[in-house]
C-alpha cells in the first residue's frame, strides 16, 4: 500500500495535475455553486477537455470539479436559501437562517471547515478500504455483477426521487433501452438503428449527459424564469460577516464532523444513495446526539445542523468512490458519468484497476487530500468574492451552457446529426423534469447498460440458457435479496398511501 | 382513474415500450444464434416487458401527489427561440464554420433573453469565441473545423 501511496502522490503532485485540481475546484465551487447546476452538469462540461489529457489527469479534473461543485452547492444554500446541488438542501436548513442573522461569513466557513473535514476524513477511509475491498471484489461473477448492477439501479431509483419509484424506474428502463442502440457488443448485429448509418456506433455517452443535463438543465432556467416559486430571497452579497469562528462553535464542529464523516462515507458507498441521502441522514441524527437546548436551535442557525450536512456529503463524495473504483460499479450519477469517461478513456475500472492502472487508482485517492487543502485554501479566502458570481445574469450563463453543451458534442463527433439528437433529447428531457421524472437513474442505467446485458449474456450461457444462477451462488442470492426489499418497500409504500 | 399529464407520459412509454418490444422481436439475428440461451435480441425483449411492466403500474395505480405545473409562469416562447437557435446553430456549423456560427448562436442567444448591450453582446461572443478556439485548437490541438476561417485565410 505504500508503494501505492507513493506512486499516487508522484502522479497527483506533478504540476500539471495540481493545476487540474486547482482548475477543477474552482470551475466546480463556480458551477455547483449556481442553482440548478450541479456536478453532473460541472462534470458534463469537462469531458470533452479530459480527453485532452492521460487518463489519470482526466480523472483528477473531474474529482476535483466534484468536490468543488459540492461545497459550491453549499454557498448558494447558505446565501440565497438555493440549493445549488441537492445534496446541499440540509445544509440551508441552518445555513440560511446563520446568513439572516447577518452571520454569513460565519456558515460559510463553517461549511468550509466541515467540507474539508469530512472530505479529508473520508478520503483516509478510502485509502484503508478501497485496496481491501478490491481483493473481496475479486471473488466477484458474472452473476454477483449482474445482481449488483440491479441492486444499484433499484437502489438509486428508490433514493433519487421521493415518493416517485415508478417514475425513476421508468427513466432506469429509457437508459437501458437508449444503451441498447448500436451495434451488439458480442455478434456486431445493429439494433434499433433504423438503417441510420449515425446510429451505428450506438449514442454516446457524452451526448446522453450533455442533453439530459447540461442542456435540459439550461433550458429549465429559461422555461421556469417567471416562476414565482423560484424567486430566491437575497441575502446581501457584499456584507457577509466576519469568517473567524470562536471556542464554544470549534468545540461544537469538532463533536459533529467525526460522526458525520463515518455516516456520509457509508451512505456514500451505499449503491444509489450518495450525498443527498447522506447529509439528510447526518442532520437528523446530529439532533438526536446533541442536548435539548442544541436541539431548539436546530433549523434556527445551529452550528450542529450546518456542520453535520456539509461534513456528511463531502465524506460522500468520497465514499461513492469506492463501488466505481474497486467494483466499476458507480454508486451515484456523478459517478456514473466518471465511469463513463473512465470507459471513454478505455478503462475499465474495476477490482483489477489497482493492479493493472495502479497510477490511476491510487493518484486520485491522493489528489482527493489535496483538493480538499485546494478547496479550504481557495475557497476560505476567496469566499466574499466568489459569493458574487451568484449575481452572474442568466441572459449569459444559459447561452454559455447550450454553448459549451453544443461544443463538446460537436468536437467529439463532427457530425450534425449528433447535435439535433441531443437537442432532442434536451427538449424530451426538460419536459420529463418539469414532471419530475429524475434523470439520474438515466444516466447510470446508460453507463451499466452495456456491462449488465455483457454479465446477463455470461451467466445464462454458462448456466444454459437457466434463470437458475440468481439464486446458485449465496452472494447473488443475498444482493438480489436486498432488492427485492427495495422494490417490495417502494411498491408496498405506493399502496399504503393510496 | 384521474387523468393527468404524468399519466399520459406513462401512456406514451407504455406505448414506446410496445413499439421498441415489437422492433426488438423483429431484430435480425444469425441462424446458428436462432435458439441459443442469449443471442442480440434477449435483453431488449426484457427491457421492453420491463418497460411495458413499470409504466403500466404508473397508469393503473392512483396518485396522490399530482405534479401541478402552472403553464402561465412558463416562458415556452424564449425557450423555443433558444431550441430554434440552437437548431439552426447545429445545422451550419459544419458548413460555415465553427467561429462565425458560434460566435452568432451566442449574440442571438444573449439578445433574445433580452440583453440590450451591444458591447457586452460583441465582447462575450466574437472575441470570447476566438479565445476559447485557441484554447481549443492552438493548446489542447483539438481540431476545429472552419471553413469561412480556413477561406479568409484565418486558419490553414
Amino acid at each position: 500500500m505504500i508503494e501505492g501511496i507513493l506512486i499516487g502522490l508522484k502522479t497527483a503532485l506533478t504540476f500539471q495535475n495540481l493545476l487540474m485540481v486547482m482548475i477543477g475546484c474552482f470551475f466546480g465551487t463556480i458551477i455547483g455553486m449556481l442553482p440548478g447546476l450541479g456536478p453532473m452538469t460541472a462534470i458534463a462540461l469537462m469531458i470533452p477537455i479530459t480527453y485532452g489529457f492521460d487518463p489519470a489527469t482526466g480523472l483528477i479534473l473531474m474529482a476535483g470539479v466534484y468536490y468543488g461543485a459540492v461545497f459550491g452547492g453549499s454557498t448558494s444554500s447558505i446565501l440565497l436559501n438555493a440549493p445549488g446541488v441537492p445534496g446541499t438542501v440540509a445544509t440551508s436548513f441552518d445555513g440560511y437562517p446563520m446568513a439572516q442573522q447577518g452571520k454569513a461569513g460565519k456558515a460559510l466557513a463553517i461549511a468550509a471547515y466541515s467540507s474539508f473535514a469530512g472530505g479529508t476524513l473520508a478520503a483516509i477511509y478510502l485509502l484503508f478500504l478501497a485496496p481491501s475491498l478490491s481483493k473481496v471484489s475479486l471473488s466477484f461473477r458474472s452473476p454477483d455483477y449482474f445482481a449488483l448492477m440491479i441492486l444499484g439501479l433499484t437502489a438509486i431509483a428508490a433514493f433519487s426521487s421521493k415518493g416517485q419509484f415508478l417514475k425513476a424506474m421508468m427513466m432506469v428502463i429509457l437508459g437501458l433501452m437508449l444503451a441498447s442502440v448500436g451495434q451488439d457488443s458480442l455478434s456486431d448485429i445493429t439494433r434499433f438503428t433504423f438503417n441510420t448509418m449515425n446510429l451505428t456506433d450506438g449514442i454516446s455517452f457524452v451526448l446522453i449527459v450533455m442533453a439530459t443535463f447540461a442542456m435540459s438543465e439550461a433550458l429549465t432556467i429559461i422555461l421556469k424564469r417567471n416562476d414565482p416559486t423560484q424567486a430566491a430571497k437575497q441575502v446581501s452579497l457584499t456584507e457577509l460577516g466576519s469568517i473567524k469562528l470562536n471556542k464554544e462553535e470549534r468545540n461544537k464542529m469538532l463533536k459533529t464532523i467525526p460522526r458525520s464523516s463515518v455516516i456520509g462515507f457509508l451512505i456514500g458507498v451505499l449503491p444509489g444513495a450518495g450525498a443527498t441521502i447522506a447529509s439528510f441522514l447526518a442532520y437528523g441524527m446530529e439532533r438526536n446526539f446533541v442536548s435539548d437546548e442544541e436541539k431548539q436551535k436546530f433549523g434556527k442557525g445551529s452550528v450542529h445542523g450546518l456542520a453535520a450536512p456539509e461534513t456528511a456529503n463531502n465524506a460522500a463524495c468520497s465514499g461513492a468512490f469506492v463501488p466505481l473504483l474497486t467494483l466499476g460499479i458507480p454508486g451515484s450519477g456523478t459517478t456514473a458519468v466518471m465511469l463513463g469517461a473512465l470507459l471513454g478513456f478505455g478503462i475499465q475500472p474495476g477490482p483489477r484497476l489497482y493492479i493493472t492502472n495502479p497510477e490511476i487508482f491510487w493518484s486520485v485517492i491522493m489528489s482527493m487530500y489535496i483538493g480538499m487543502v485546494i478547496l479550504l485554501i481557495l475557497n476560505l479566502p476567496l469566499i466574499p468574492y466568489i459569493a458574487r458570481i451568484l449575481a452572474v445574469p442568466k441572459n449569459y450563463l444559459i447561452p454559455l451552457i447550450l454553448f459549451f453543451s453544443i461544443t463538446g458534442i460537436y468536437v467529439m463527433s463532427f457530425n450534425n446529426f449528433d447535435i439535433f439528437l441531443m437537442i432532442g433529447i434536451a427538449v424530451i428531457a426538460t419536459f420529463l423534469r418539469l414532471y419530475d421524472f429524475p434523470m439520474p437513474p438515466l444516466i447510470l442505467a446508460f453507463v451499466l447498460g452495456g456491462l449488465m446485458e455483457e454479465n446477463l449474456r455470461r451467466s445464462l450461457l454458462i448456466s444454459d440458457g437457466s434463470f437458475n444462477f440468481l439464486w446458485d451462488r449465496p452472494l447473488t442470492a443475498v444482493i438480489l435479496g436486498f432488492t427485492i426489499v427495495i422494490v417490495s418497500w417502494q411498491i408496498y409504500k405506493s399502496f399504503k398511501k393510496n | 382513474m384521474n387523468i393527468n399529464t404524468t399519466k399520459i407520459i406513462s401512456l406514451l412509454f407504455f406505448t414506446f415500450s410496445v413499439f421498441y418490444l415489437y422492433t426488438a422481436y423483429n431484430i435480425r439475428v444469425f441462424s446458428f444464434d436462432e435458439n441459443a440461451p442469449f443471442n442480440a435480441r434477449t435483453f431488449p425483449i426484457y427491457l421492453g416487458y420491463a418497460g411495458m411492466f413499470f409504466s403500466g403500474l404508473k397508469i393503473i395505480l392512483p396518485e396522490l401527489n399530482t405534479i401541478k405545473v402552472d403553464h402561465k409562469n412558463l416562458e415556452y416562447k424564449k425557450t423555443a427561440i433558444l431550441v430554434l437557435i440552437a437548431i439552426i446553430y447545429g445545422a451550419t456549423i459544419l458548413k460555415v464554420g465553427y467561429f462565425l456560427t458560434t460566435s452568432l448562436f451566442l449574440a442571438s442567444s444573449y439578445y433574445f433573453l433580452g440583453e440590450r448591450r451591444w458591447l457586452l453582446i460583441f465582447l462575450l461572443s466574437f472575441p470570447f469565441v476566438a479565445a476559447f478556439m485557441y484554447l481549443l485548437h492552438g493548446v489542447l490541438d483539438i481540431y476545429l473545423r472552419d471553413p469561412f476561417l480556413k477561406l479568409i485565410g484565418v486558419m490553414g
